[in-house]
């Protein structure tokens, strides 16, 4: 028997995107019937209602929606971003920028994904400025 | 399709409050009870004449067995509906319809928590909560919310619409003036517009003042048929409607983070009283942040969207103002004890009463309440009141 403490298993779908993400691919879903994208991850399409779902890997690219700084004391770890960004495939995903200060974090501001190592956890999808990174494989 | 006009056939007669603020002690069945008690005295009923119930609750998973249990009543009808703090004002709906086609005669709204003073409070449910209902896609990011969310819902409206730190401070300061007319209130010391601009940022653009008090408390409501309701002790209430929207989670899956369900039950429950903005003269809305307050003038239609930073400049909405907002001191300076909208209704009953004593609105006669659920706007739910010379 699991501890309460553990975190049930997880469904297919979702243990699907994490194990990709583990290995360094960030896929979202996109709809072969409807030919939208879709995140998080769905058993269906919620625009058309098919069953008609792909993996696809995103370009890597788009713009933050919209920014806060969280205050942190700094022996805790100090302040943080944490965005909401837009992929240029249409969906929306809660993420953080990093490379540049949190308060420098702007709305609009064009940002490139990484896939940040976090050990024992699943990687991590985060963004940075895309004056910052050189143009090539998002998932180097 | 039934054809029903419920407009004004069920009021409230009944409301009460308990331990608002801090509670050391006291269980959150008992704030509950207490808040139940208070508004059974108000309405001048007894347990035995409860057949209705509509409650919910952020820890217990059957929560109205609770209820029922520690009440020793027998409802024959429940709503547990839970949608974030506006379930209290979206339980009015089901409740009318249970009320208007006899499956009960008298629905007590009651809630409690004790959030602010117990030992498993805020923090430790939180916790417990990251196990049971995980958000995979946002924890890892660890937004500290509610307010990092909606910290990014008034981002987007600064950017978009040119919205100022010193218009969400206005309406922090109105809702404090408010609240020193109201003994009931928590937070009642001065405060101006200079001291929240300079305040210490918790996730910007909030500063502390922006965000919700963290208070204990209870809050009850007895709802009747109209017709029952004119031989009780205090002058009915009357709901003239009650509409809800519910439109997603998390902020990451928000449409516009600038529009709200409001859009949609604002305007329903205008039209369904058969009353338009200007006939309001008292609004209660859930002010879980500051930013709440300008997207729900907003959304509701009391001025164009966008335009809510400007429309509550200059002390428009604090006492002398043009419009009266949460004339309580709202969830910003009077009571949060986790889900409000209870207390939002309570408020516009006393000022529809006339029992609202310094903070009175006076000749108030039709009544505005807009709920607010989830971290980000998740759910609203928007109902119109009225005295009996609204029928």
């Amino acid at each position: 028997m699991n501890s309460p403490n553990t975190p049930p298993k997880l469904e297919p779908t979702v243990q699907t995107y994490l194990d990709q993400l583990r290995q360094g691919q960030f896929l979202i879903q996109h709809c072969t019937s409807c030919h939208t994208h879709l995140f998080f991850p769905r058993r269906f399409c919620i625009h058309c209602t098919e069953e008609s779902l792909e993996w696809v890997k995103p370009k890597g690219t788009g713009f933050v929606y919209s920014t806060t700084t969280v205050r942190r004391k700094p022996d805790a770890g100090g302040d943080y971003d944490v965005s909401i960004v837009e992929l240029d495939e249409g969906v929306r995903l809660m993420s953080t920028v990093q490379g540049i200060s949190p308060e420098d974090v702007k709305i609009g501001m064009r940002v490139r994904l990484q896939i940040l190592s976090a050990e024992p956890a699943p990687n991590k999808v985060v963004f940075i400025p895309e004056e910052l990174t050189p143009q090539g494989d998002h998932h180097a | 399709m039934l054809d029903l006009n419920i407009r004004g056939q069920v009021s409230i007669v009944g409301v009460g409050t308990a331990g608002c603020g801090e509670a050391p002690g006291q269980s959150e069945l008992e704030l509950l009870a207490m808040a139940s008690f208070n508004a059974l005295k108000d309405a001048g009923l007894t347990l035995k004449d409860i057949d209705g119930l509509a409650t919910a609750n952020l820890n217990a998973a059957m929560w109205p067995l609770n209820v029922v249990e520690y009440l020793g009543i027998k409802p024959s009808f429940v709503e547990g509906t839970n949608i974030g703090g506006s379930a209290f004002i979206a339980h009015q709906k089901p409740a009318m319809l249970a009320l208007l086609t006899g499956q009960c005669n008298a629905v007590l709204v009651c809630y409690g928590s004790n959030q602010r003073t117990s030992t498993f409070g805020r923090r430790e449910r939180g916790q417990a909560r990251s196990l049971l209902d995980p958000n995979l896609f946002d924890e890892p990011y660890h937004p500290f919310d509610p307010p990092s969310s909606y910290a990014m819902m008034a981002a987007r409206h600064m950017h978009q619409y040119g919205t100022t730190r010193r218009h969400l401070a206005e309406v922090a300061v109105a809702a404090r003036k408010w609240a020193q007319l109201n003994p009931e209130a928590f937070q009642r010391g001065p405060l101006d517009i200079e001291t929240v601009l300079k305040a210490r940022m918790i996730s910007d653009p909030f500063t502390q003042y922006d965000c919700c008090q963290v208070t204990d408390g209870g809050g009850a409501y007895i709802m009747t048929r109209s017709d029952r309701a004119r031989d009780l002790k205090k002058k009915p209430i009357y709901i003239l409607s009650n509409e809800t929207a519910v439109w997603h989670k998390s902020v990451s899956n928000m449409q516009d983070l600038t529009v709200t369900p409001s859009l949609e039950s604002g305007p329903k429950a205008l039209k369904a009283a058969g009353v338009s903005i200007k006939d309001i003269d008292v609004v209660q809305i859930y002010d879980a942040f500051s930013i709440n307050t300008i997207l729900a003038l907003e959304d509701l239609g009391f001025c164009p969207k966008g335009e809510g930073g400007r429309f509550v400049e200059d002390g428009a909405i604090a006492p002398g103002g043009k419009l009266p907002v949460n004339t309580n001191g709202g969830g910003l300076s009077c009571v949060h004890p986790n889900m409000y909208g209870a207390f939002a209704t309570i408020e516009a009953v006393r000022q529809l009463r006339g029992e609202a004593g310094e903070r009175q609105v006076k000749g108030a006669q039709t009544a505005l309440i807009n709920g607010n659920g989830g971290t980000s706007a998740s759910s609203q739910s928007t109902s119109v009141l009225g005295t009996d010379n609204t029928l």
